[in-house]
């Protein structure tokens, strides 16, 4: 066996793994590293900053479903990993954070650049290592890609101590991980899919319940076949959204915060929730005492922390989701050709909802440009193919309501954590996997101002990314807030940004393409514009109405039951509905 | 009740005993004693985990603790099925009353000066609750307690139940001297 040094075999390992792209940024402690990687077949991508290089590996993971990749120095580099490792984890993303560590006789002197990275990331990630001797690198990296991709997906971090890396060994990669500790349950027990299948063959009033578990487990076609089986309408999650396609007569919207008032509405009134890879969230069932009172629950997960966490699972199905919906689906036919109950009144009731209450907005009668208007246009124009990732706040809601996801991993977003600065650098990662799609960035002015740096790293490695800059001039969910919880007293939420900074001049500074739209009436044309450039990443610069708000809203802390449709105003119910 | 007693089988691993702490801490579940220690096997220790699980299910605890990648198999030790005990060590004053109470709770005075004596004691629960109270809160100089060790009852271990599915991940010994308890 050849000898090597541990740099050496952690870049022979990952190319074990199958990693074709990390994002990254070199330093003192990692440095060896990238002696091996200038020759390796790993496309490396330079970052301007280490969160940008972490939202891009989970970018990519989320569009390609493969492990993403980022790697970067001891100290503050791995501490500005801390915020999309948190974020991947939370949203269920496989990533893999390779971080230098000061030399191991150092490590706990306070050196410099030192940082206990495997101590700080421990509440944030689902494993991690820190290794100082490098016959450990091969079996840590195999183990983090297996951890990561496997199970409930997550976010792995693997520490290497600098003489770790330096040190001759030799590389021996495993063929096979097994962890004594660690053996994701995959397969559901029939019996429990037997009993959800009777569930479903029993209730007149049944909802699916789709989260982001569909997508990660490949399992949008399965889940297809139960809606068709079963004709039970589709509600899907800000994770979910894609897993089931928008234009189905079946799907009713968003469930939660500011979701459908038909999806909020059928969940409330349900008798059975068919629970799809979804964790019951807050920002999904409101106030959680609430929520869906009347309905039995089947919770299908690959986590069985998550059954029973937020509200009583009466059937759990734990397995991977591809699975349980392969075993469920002939069991709920075989069920349904026994006894199949009419489900005519309970639909009519839920598309009722759907065509009563549909998603809307108010164009602004100032003549300004509606916000929700250019991401509805976007998505009109730049088609069902395309990739969409969003920051966090108004404009995410607008993106997840107003554009239609016809397809999985088109809709990218930090849900869990709720990331501002998401936007531009998961964007990049996602056209990194897949170069030939279409990938817009839908972004608030306040989100652009955390992360757009990166988009130097675009225009310098050619990654033609789109970013749409909905530009309110505000933090527009914080004002929202403020305006209808704080008396209109904006404190701190007006960040002057219509021309400070000029993110068209911003733009081209930073080597894209960089264009403005302030009137109504040069949306289409400018999102047009947009769509020519494909040489460049492009910047649109979206002046819009600062009053808009997302509409429908359930306050947070507050039952579904209290939805509003506009401020102060609850759906009007006919008199039978309630 | 709310007070329920995990045995956990975790891996010896660098770090181990911090992601359970922190697991508990995160979540927000209150742990009254936590007593860690190597095991028959080099490559995996026990801990007995006392907790106080006031709002929190048992099974969510369990399954959250489950995830963590180096715990190999967790079982409650409930009160019926196990035997459980504690160590005392107390220093008091060297006096014939306090003499008198090690005596009569069967517990071994240890040390001895001229001023003081050190008693100390292994027993349930109830029993060195016993002890501390028949001593005088005022003479007590000092005192330290382990923590509960649990075992399961019967010819079943619960290293049978786990370790049959226990991988080869570790073929080189992890170095246990680098585990945080041993520290």
């Amino acid at each position: 066996m050849s000898k090597m040094n541990g740099a050496q075999s952690l870049i022979n390992a990952l190319e074990a793994a199958g990693v074709d792209v990390m994002f990254g940024i070199p330093g003192g402690a990692i440095l060896p590293a990238y002696d091996p990687i200038f020759d390796s077949k790993i496309r490396h991508i330079l970052v301007r900053h280490e969160q940008g290089a972490g939202h891009a590996a989970t970018g990519y993971a989320q569009a390609t479903g493969r492990v993403g990749v980022c790697i970067a120095t001891s100290g503050p580099g791995a501490t500005n990993l801390v915020t999309p490792l948190a974020d991947a984890q939370m949203d269920s993303v496989p990533i893999v954070a390779i971080t230098g560590q000061v030399p191991s006789a150092a490590i706990g002197t306070d050196a410099f650049q030192e940082a206990d990275i495997r101590g700080v990331t421990m509440p944030v990630t689902k494993h991690n290592y820190l290794i100082t001797d490098p016959a450990d690198i091969p079996r840590a990296i195999a183990e983090a890609f297996y951890i990561a991709s496997t199970g409930r997906p997550g976010a792995v971090l693997v520490d290497i101590a600098k003489d770790a890396l330096q040190k001759e060994t030799t590389f021996n990669y495993p063929k096979n991980v097994s962890l004594a500790g660690y053996n994701p349950v995959v397969e559901p027990k029939q019996s429990a899919v037997l009993d959800a299948a009777a569930l479903i063959a029993q209730s007149k009033k049944p909802v699916l319940y789709v989260g982001g578990g569909v997508i990660k487990a490949n399992a949008a076609k399965e889940l297809m076949q139960l809606a068709e089986i079963t004709g039970v309408p589709v509600v899907t999650t800000l994770m979910a959204r894609g897993a089931f396609p928008d234009s189905h007569k079946q799907h009713l919207g968003m469930p939660g915060m500011h979701g459908t008032v038909a999806a909020v509405t059928a969940l409330q009134k349900a008798d059975l929730l068919i629970t799809l890879g979804a964790r019951f969230d807050d920002r999904v069932t409101g106030k959680l005492s609430t929520f869906a009172p009347k309905a039995k629950i089947i919770h299908a997960d690959i986590d069985p922390a998550e059954i029973g966490k937020n509200r009583h699972a009466d059937v759990a199905l734990v397995g991977d989701l591809k699975n349980i919906l392969r075993a469920l689906n002939p069991a709920t036919k075989a069920a349904l050709a026994k006894s199949a109950p009419d489900l005519t009144p309970w639909l009519n009731e839920v598309y009722g909802w759907r065509s009563k209450f549909p998603l809307g907005y108010d164009k602004p009668s100032d003549g300004s440009v509606s916000p929700q208007n250019v991401i509805e246009r976007i998505g009109k124009i730049s088609g069902p193919d395309t990739i969409f990732t969003a920051g966090v706040g108004q404009h995410q809601m607008w993106a997840s309501q107003f554009i239609g996801y016809e397809k999985p991993r088109t809709w990218l977003n930090s849900g869990g954590l709720g990331t501002m600065g998401y936007a531009v650098p998961a964007a990049m990662g996602a056209k990194v996997g897949a170069p030939d799609t279409t990938v817009w960035a839908i972004d608030g002015d306040g989100c652009f101002q955390m992360t757009n740096q990166e988009l130097v790293t675009c225009a310098i490695n050619n990654i033609p990314i789109k970013v749409a800059v909905i530009n309110n001039e505000s933090l527009g969910m914080v004002r929202q807030w403020q305006t209808l919880f704080y008396n209109q007293r904006y404190s701190n939420t007006d960040l002057h940004s219509k021309r400070i900074p000029d993110f068209k001049l911003l733009a081209e500074a930073m080597g894209c393409v960089g264009l403005r739209c302030e009137r109504p009436e040069d949306v289409d044309k400018t999102i047009e514009a947009a769509m020519e450039i494909n040489d460049r990443p492009v910047v649109v610069d979206f002046n819009v109405h600062r009053d808009a708000m997302v509409w429908p809203m359930v306050a947070a802390g507050t039952s579904n039951d209290d939805i509003t449709v506009a401020r102060s105003m609850a759906p009007v119910w006919d008199s039978q509905e309630l | 009740m709310a007070i329920h007693t995990l045995a956990v089988l975790v891996e010896n691993s660098p770090g181990v005993l911090a992601r359970v702490a922190s697991l508990f801490s995160r979540r927000g579940y209150n742990i009254d004693s936590l007593a860690v220690g190597p095991t028959e096997n080099p490559k995996v220790s026990r801990m007995t985990i006392v907790l106080n699980l006031e709002g929190h299910a048992l099974d969510q605890v369990s399954a959250q603790l489950f995830k963590l990648v180096n715990v190999i198999g967790i079982s409650e030790m409930k009160d019926s099925d196990s035997l459980k005990r504690e160590i005392l060590l107390v220093k008091v004053a060297n006096n014939a009353a306090n003499k008198e109470v090690a005596s009569k709770h069967k517990a071994v005075i240890s040390d001895e000066t001229t001023t003081t004596i050190s008693i100390e004691a292994v027993g349930q629960s109830f029993e060195i609750e016993a002890l501390l109270a028949d001593l005088k809160p005022n003479e007590i100089r000092e005192l330290v307690q382990s923590g509960l060790v649990a075992l399961e009852r019967g010819a079943s271990t619960l290293a049978d139940r786990t370790l049959s599915t226990m991988g080869t991940a570790n073929e080189s010994d992890p170095n246990s001297s680098t585990a945080d308890y041993q520290n």
